[in-house]
């Protein structure tokens, strides 16, 4: 028998797991959350929204097609913890360059195995997502849990300032084709849109197909002031994903307010949140969260239903958003939680999920072709 | 959008028989829509020849036709019935083509008929090869290069263009009959032969070989709104070049990033769009070149398979349900997920367990045909098994196969047993090119030679290389292998000490060890094994160290939702997810993988037994591991336990459950044989005791048992050895009918006519087993066979029915046609029948179900087998009688008394029935067609109608032979049929039939004065008998075999008959039989449906029940 180190998950209400490490050994706070998509390992480990989680994964087979260069999210993981059930022992794949274990350890990422990753999962739909600690260091079980409880949490945080860049950067590089099939040829010819992305933690993959849509960017990190912005002369503002609560990075969310009715903008996931914030919305923590590649969105003026990939905790209340002002474009099947919205005067919309995917389905990528439908309606205006 | 209003009555076409690559996964597809149609208040059409399928119970259906599916039929039902609209896509192919076939005469536009969920131009789109390639290549979607031939010249410069080696693949047949890979010219040639004879349309098409690639699955619904949805994604382990139904599968796909995967969505999506398949459910095929990942699709199948099956077991998520209702107009959206009620059907199950799906294979029934796995669909079920690791699914989906396995190997059956773990160099040569051999060529035992490969030593690449399994599923079955040895080298101390039996603890194994074990899938029976102790010794060491399964359940949502069904499968995990009601319940074991011997019928009976006893109050728990049936619906019973059918395994449910009750008389033998074991660790069986059972099964004290009662069986013996079988058999007489008591593989089973053949089969025999006697039993040349099915309660015992064989005895009774009730039995016999039925009933003290068979030889009734269980025949007889004896069985298991359920009196039917059987002779290649003690068949139809002649005409259509009108009739029969083969043929001729013989029997005809035209034998000249078949100059063969082992012509004659489908009669009964059928098809055919026949008898079963019985029998 392999024997590998022992590991413990103590949550904040005092339950515990046990399992073994196959990462790095340390010790980690974070709040422990759930991710049911059955692949996309690589991606869920370098989305920077999971700053400050300690992701489990509910699909148990995890590490099996290793990790290569091409699908990362960022430029290294950003997880506190990675739970599964079981790590692969090989990895089998033609576009895989190391293990899973490999890159964990040379991130300095803790992975455990040998968890049972249902009862986690059941303890947290049932309980909530909550504060946890991992640890291969400290296998006292009482000191673990006080560790827990005494851990910062996500409430009123901002973890955005932990993982935007420091310095602004252009980007270039569009979608491997062979994964994205690229959109129409129209496209291609049209004008080149200069898009400033607000980097609150943003996923490469919102870049790549912005690329691919012919669209020129710079990232700018997420302080940047509204003044800033504008002087990029930017055709349209991306407002991208990022961790944590959307309350804890006031100065985005005032910086938006000063740009809502300047440019086309765009919100995505955190972008969203705090673009509703920015409204005059209001945002509330879900219980335990969308996590995963398979949540049915539907669109309310065409009544079709999208399967999305999502990753948030938090969520804007659509009874808070001034009707007159902001119209609902689109709710979660399961929960009838707001996915979308649309400025009624600006062309301004954002989306809670991930029309980026990655992991998970293509089926909103259409939703940069509208975002560069705006920014030729507007530019034309 | 809400239901369509505009279409009231829909008419729904059922799959037919049981056939390799169409199962009974198409009677629970058929089932779960027509639940959910007339759950939206539609009235249902259904028509299906196959009796032993639930969706043809007459509740399931306003109207229900166990009639052939055909396309004339089908015309006569919709002129009857007029239905508003057809839904295609849930009969499998047989359902989809007479579909297609309605629309192309004109039938369907004549009636004002419309196809709902997939429209003709779909159909065609999906299936027709050229039309599909152009789709899909519009969309952009690469495929293998390829190109289409309607001749043998075409498909040489076909194959000229692409090389070998080449994939032949005809268009419109049944998963892919006739297909196969060729490496050279010379196979090519007679592929493409077949292929163009065998494809409707005569084309085959003609591609690059994808062998070795990567293959996947993927599962797609799409409703009118145009939304999609993947239900499920499968990845073979066995790469291209197998037939996914003969490959172990694995969901959801293990080795694709997310990328990979969504590419493939991607591409799904794009092509149920392109194809146009409106709504519902469809399978698509893609390969992955494993260097570059260059991904091609491979096909589509535009309508609900055997893997949306495999995919809604897998998932939770029932896709032929939804598909019924996304059929009807609704979106998924407005579909709630059963599972988690709160949230909609739109969405893409995810799971959190692995799934392994293992084909089960019956090739030594079929001895001469080829055991290589191809592109042709070979197997006859599967199983599946759940677990939280690929290891722990793989091991219990090889313990749930029925093989006699207990896992993968390490259970003292393996072929090679490597005593000490490791083999020794001479061993190790010596081994290692059979285990290649095996290894290169796919086989229904590699999974077992991968094992051995690893063993002898050969590492994961190596075999990669040699199989193109996916290294990742490789290195899954290498830890297993390398735990086993772990475990094995503590056995290995203690066996050298001798320790073992005296101490009774394996406790050096430690625990951490014990439960990895566990977790990586081993029996109890494995570590005994290895440990050099026994399974109960283990199970009880185990459960003293606290290491017990965990039931988790299977939700479509990795937990994200609560569920809310009950739908279990066990793992050794923390948490334990069972919920124990406090309800009275009772246990229902299912029956496993299909086999031939085995099939829907017993899952027919589980069924019924789980919905009587639930009509009854009890909570009904079901146990299975056959994700084709209705049983392992989640919908059926109560709680589902999707398990292997083990001591091991249903010790645990037991234990966890505590059931007031188990059945184990409905599943057919595999729970049968759990009944001892069981009952000995306390559980409790319902029904007739095990110890009755045994009385019945167990040879002597069956002997006595007849003694008792003064009834007759034929004169039998055992032997030990070669010499006492010669004697034994010289002193019952020949022929005799000898079998071996203990079987390795198959279940030889032979008639011998003399000493010589006795010798043979004893001398191999006992070679296989020298401990185990060699059972003999006189055969009666000649006697007719009855089946009687019965139930009883303790009191009353009741005739079900009387079926008469149609072919005379020493034909298996499952392959034999029967009717009931019987057509040339005097009442005298039958009285007689019926006492000896009861006499036996009673001695038994049989509660619940028993199926006797007898042979009448000269007016005298020979007893030849009592089965106080549920028999083959219960479906059939239910649907004859219009009584569902099943399910009255079940309620006077539970103590309810016969009168009580409205049986009072033994049913007298006003029509007749017979029961055919459906043989896979056209997927095994060559294979002798002639019937015998084996079992063969994989499945049945029922002609119903007023005559005999009649009847028995409707189930030959049914069971797809051509019976011609006319033409031209080829006899050629053994010396001993020549006399009454005379008065066959003269009918023949009356009937404006040509006759046509070789010599001998030509010239008894003529002598007779019959016109007949000679014919050559093969060998005697050219063009022979089997030139003629091929020309397509022969309509109807009768030829009944000459010797007492099987000619080599003769073979060709009637491997020659299958392959061409002209009708091949073996027996002079089947011969006056077939008679009878065309002179009532020349009257012309009527169809009427099952709630007609039984309107009489469904009134009688809803009054009131009696006060006390009519009838006691057991007097």
């Amino acid at each position: 028998m392999k024997s590998l180190p022992k590991a413990i998950l103590a949550l904040e209400d005092g339950t515990t797991f046990e399992g073994y490490s196959f990462g790095f050994s340390g010790e980690k706070t974070g709040e422990a959350v759930f991710n049911t998509s059955m692949t996309g390992y690589q991606e869920i480990l370098t989305d920077p929204s999971y700053k400050g989680q300690i992701v489990i994964m509910t699909y148990p087979l995890i590490g099996n097609y290793g990790i290569n260069q091409e699908d990362i999210e960022s430029h290294d993981p950003k997880v506190e913890g990675f739970i599964v059930k079981e790590n692969s022992a090989i990895f089998s794949n033609w576009r895989a360059e190391q293990s899973l274990s490999e890159y964990l350890v040379h991130h300095r990422i803790m992975g455990i195995e040998g968890m049972d990753t249902r009862a986690i999962t059941k303890h947290i739909r049932l309980a909530g997502a909550m504060k946890a600690v991992l640890s291969t260091e400290d296998l006292n079980k009482d000191r673990l849990i006080e560790k827990a409880k005494n851990s910062p949490g996500l409430i009123g945080r901002d973890l955005v300032k932990e993982v935007t860049c420091k310095e602004p950067y252009k980007w270039t590089s569009p979608n491997n084709p062979q994964f994205f099939p690229p959109p129409p040829i129209s496209f291609a010819h049209s004008h080149r849109w200069r898009v400033v992305a607000l980097d609150y933690g943003i996923k490469y993959n919102i870049l790549r197909s912005l690329s691919d849509w012919n669209c020129e960017i710079t990232v700018l990190p997420a302080s940047s002031t509204a003044e800033t912005i504008l002087s990029f002369q930017p055709d349209g503002i991306l407002l991208s994903n990022g961790p944590g609560d959307p309350e804890g990075v006031s100065y985005a969310i005032e910086t938006i307010r000063q740009l809502i009715g300047k440019k086309p903008i765009f919100g995505i996931c955190l972008g969203h949140q705090l673009l509703g914030l920015a409204l005059g919305g209001k945002t509330f923590k879900l219980k335990f969260g969308h996590r995963g590649a398979n949540q049915p969105v539907k669109d309310l003026k065409t009544g079709k239903v999208m399967i999305t990939s999502q990753n948030h905790g938090f969520c804007v209340d659509p009874n808070s958003l001034d009707p007159s002002e902001v119209e609902c474009t689109q709710i979660n099947l399961n929960d009838q939680t707001l996915e979308g919205m649309r400025h009624k005067r600006f062309p301004i919309f954002s989306v809670q999920y991930h029309p980026e995917a990655s992991p998970g389905p293509h089926d909103t990528q259409y939703l940069f072709g509208e975002f560069v439908k705006a920014m030729e309606i507007h530019s034309n205006a | 959008m809400p239901k369509r209003t505009d279409i009231k009555r829909i008419l729904i076409i059922g799959s037919g028989p049981i056939i390799i690559s169409q199962a009974c996964e198409f009677d629970y597809s058929g089932t779960q829509a027509c639940k959910a149609l007339k759950e939206e208040g539609y009235e249902v059409i259904l028509v299906n020849s196959n009796p032993a399928t639930i969706m043809t119970d007459p509740e399931m259906s306003d109207r229900t036709y166990i009639e052939p599916i055909t396309p004339e039929i089908l015309e006569k039902i919709i002129e009857r019935e007029r239905p508003d609209a057809l839904l295609p896509t849930l009969g499998g192919q047989t359902g989809l083509n007479v579909s297609v076939s309605l629309y192309e005469s004109g039938v369907l536009q004549k009636y004002g008929v419309q196809m709902i969920g997939a429209k003709y131009e779909a159909i065609k789109k999906g299936e027709d090869r050229n039309l599909f390639k152009e789709s899909m290549k519009k969309i952009g979607l690469d495929l293998p290069r390829s190109g289409l031939a309607y001749s043998l010249s075409e498909a040489l410069t076909v194959a000229k263009e692409i090389g070998f080696p080449l994939i032949i693949r005809p268009s419109f047949t049944l998963g892919g009959t006739g297909g196969g890979v060729a490496y050279n010219i010379k196979e090519f040639e007679e592929m493409a032969a077949r292929g163009l004879e065998w494809s409707m349309i005569g084309e085959i098409l003609i591609e690059e070989s994808v062998l070795g690639w990567k293959e996947f699955e993927l599962e797609v619904m799409r409703d009118l709104k145009d939304n999609v949805v993947i239900i499920c994604s499968i990845e073979n382990l066995d790469p291209m070049g197998v037939h996914t139904g003969d490959s172990i599968t694995v969901a959801p796909a293990q080795t694709l990033t997310d990328k990979e995967y969504q590419r493939m969505r991607d591409g799904a999506i794009r092509a149920i769009r392109e194809i146009g398949v409106e709504t519902g459910g469809s399978n698509i095929q893609f390969a992955i070149r494993p260097e570059d990942g260059r991904m091609v699709i491979i096909e589509m199948n535009p309508r609900v398979s055997r893997s949306s099956a495999l995919a809604s077991k897998a998932t939770g998520f029932p896709i032929a349900k939804i598909a019924a209702k996304l059929a009807v107009g609704y979106t998924l959206d407005e579909i709630p997920n059963d599972i988690t009620k709160k949230t909609p059907a739109s969405f893409e199950p995810t799971i959190d367990y692995c799934v392994v799906k293992i084909p089960r294979f019956t090739f030594e029934k079929f001895p001469g045909a080829d055991p290589t796995l191809t592109v042709s669909m070979k197997s006859v079920g599967e199983t599946m098994a759940i677990g939280r690791t690929f290891k722990e699914a793989l091991q219990k989906g090889l313990r749930s196969l029925e093989i006699g396995r207990y896992g993968l190997g390490a259970d003292g059956k393996d072929k090679f047993l490597f005593p000490n773990g490791v083999p020794n160099e001479t061993q190790r040569s010596n081994l290692i090119e059979e285990v290649k051999r095996k290894l290169i060529t796919p086989n229904a035992e590699r999974i077992f030679y991968l094992r051995y490969a690893m063993h002898l030593g050969m590492r994961v690449e190596e075999i990669h290389e040699l199989t193109k399994i996916d290294p990742w599923f490789l290195t899954n079955i290498q830890e297993i292998i390398d735990l086993e040895k772990e475990i094995y080298s503590y056995g290995t101390k203690v066996r050298d000490l001798e320790l073992w039996k005296k101490t009774v603890t394996p406790d050096h194994l430690p625990e951490p060890l014990l439960r990895k074990a566990k977790e990586y899938g081993f029996s109890d029976y494995q570590l005994g094994y290895l440990l050099g102790s026994d399974e109960n010794t283990i199970r009880n060491w185990r459960k003293e160290k606290g290491i017990n399964p965990t039931y988790k359940l299977v939700d479509t949502c990795g937990a994200e939702f609560e569920a809310y069904t009950p739908y279990y499968y066990s793992t050794y995990e923390k948490e334990d997810e069972s919920k124990v009601s406090s309800r009275k319940k009772i246990m229902i074991l299912g029956g496993g993988p299909n086999r031939i011997g085995q099939g829907i019928e017993f899952d027919y009976c589980c069924v019924h037994a789980s919905f009587a006893l639930k009509e009854l109050g009890y909570e009904t728990i079901m146990v299975n591991s056959n994700p084709e049936t209705v049983s392992t619906d989640y919908d059926t019973s109560d709680k589902l336990y999707f398990e292997p059918l083990t001591l091991e395994d249903v010790l645990h449910i037991v234990d966890t459950e505590k059931p007031d009750g188990v059945i184990v008389q409905f599943g057919g033998q595999t729970p049968l044989n759990l009944a001892v074991p069981l009952e000995r660790s306390g559980v409790k069986i319902i029904g007739t005791t095990p110890d009755n059972i045994d009385r019945a099964e167990d040879r002597k004290r069956f002997k006595a048992l007849l003694k008792k009662l003064g009834l007759v069986q034929p004169s039998n013996g055992t032997a030990l050895s070669v010499e006492e079988g010669i004697r034994v058999a010289e002193e019952i007489g020949y022929p005799v009918v000898v079998r071996p008591s203990y079987v390795l593989g198959g279940r030889v089973m032979e008639i011998v006519y003399d000493e010589k053949a006795l010798e043979d089969f004893a001398r191999r025999a006992v070679e296989a087993s020298s401990e185990h006697p060699i059972l003999i039993d006189k055969f009666l040349e000649d006697a007719i066979e009855i089946d009687v099915d019965a139930v009883a309660d303790g009191e009353t015992c009741i005739i079900a029915g009387i079926m008469e064989h149609i072919e005379e005895a020493g034909i298996h009774s499952g392959d034999s046609a029967c009717v009931t009730p019987p057509y040339s039995l005097s009442d005298e016999l039958i009285e007689g029948l019926k006492k000896n039925t009861y006499a036996l009933a009673k001695e038994l003290h049989v509660v619940g179900l028993m199926n006797i068979q007898y042979a009448i030889k000269n007016d005298i009734i020979y007893v030849l087998e009592v089965n106080p269980r549920a028999s083959r025949t219960i479906p059939f007889i239910s649907k004859a009688t219009g009584i569902p004896w099943a399910k009255v069985a079940a309620k006077v298991m539970v103590g309810k008394k016969l009168f009580e359920l409205g049986i009072k009196e033994e049913v007298e039917i006003q029509h007749m029935a017979v029961k055919e059987s459906v043989f896979p002779f056209n997927r095994f290649y060559g294979v002798d067609t002639v019937l015998g003690p084996e079992m063969k068949s994989t499945g049945e139809v029922m002609g119903i109608d007023k005559d005999f002649g009649m009847a028995f005409a409707k189930s030959q259509i049914g069971a797809g032979l051509n019976i011609p009108l006319k033409g031209r009739v080829f006899i050629s029969v053994m010396n001993k049929d020549k006399r009454s083969i005379v008065f066959v043929a003269k009918k023949m001729v009356d009937l404006g039939f040509e006759i046509v013989a070789t010599k001998g029997t030509a010239k008894v005809l003529m002598n007779n004065g019959i016109p007949v035209q000679t014919v050559f034998k093969v060998g005697e000249g050219r063009p022979d008998i089997v030139d003629q078949i091929k020309n397509g100059e022969i309509h109807l063969v009768i030829n009944t075999p000459s010797g007492k082992k099987p000619k080599a012509d003769e073979v060709a004659i009637r491997s020659q008959s299958v392959a061409h489908n002209i009708p091949c009669v073996t027996t002079l009964s089947g011969a006056e039989a077939v008679v009878n059928a065309i002179e009532s098809l020349k009257r012309g055919m009527s169809v009427k449906s099952i709630q007609e026949y039984h309107e009489k008898t469904f009134s009688l079963l809803s009054s009131k029940p009696n006060s006390s019985p009519a009838f006691a029998f057991l007097r």
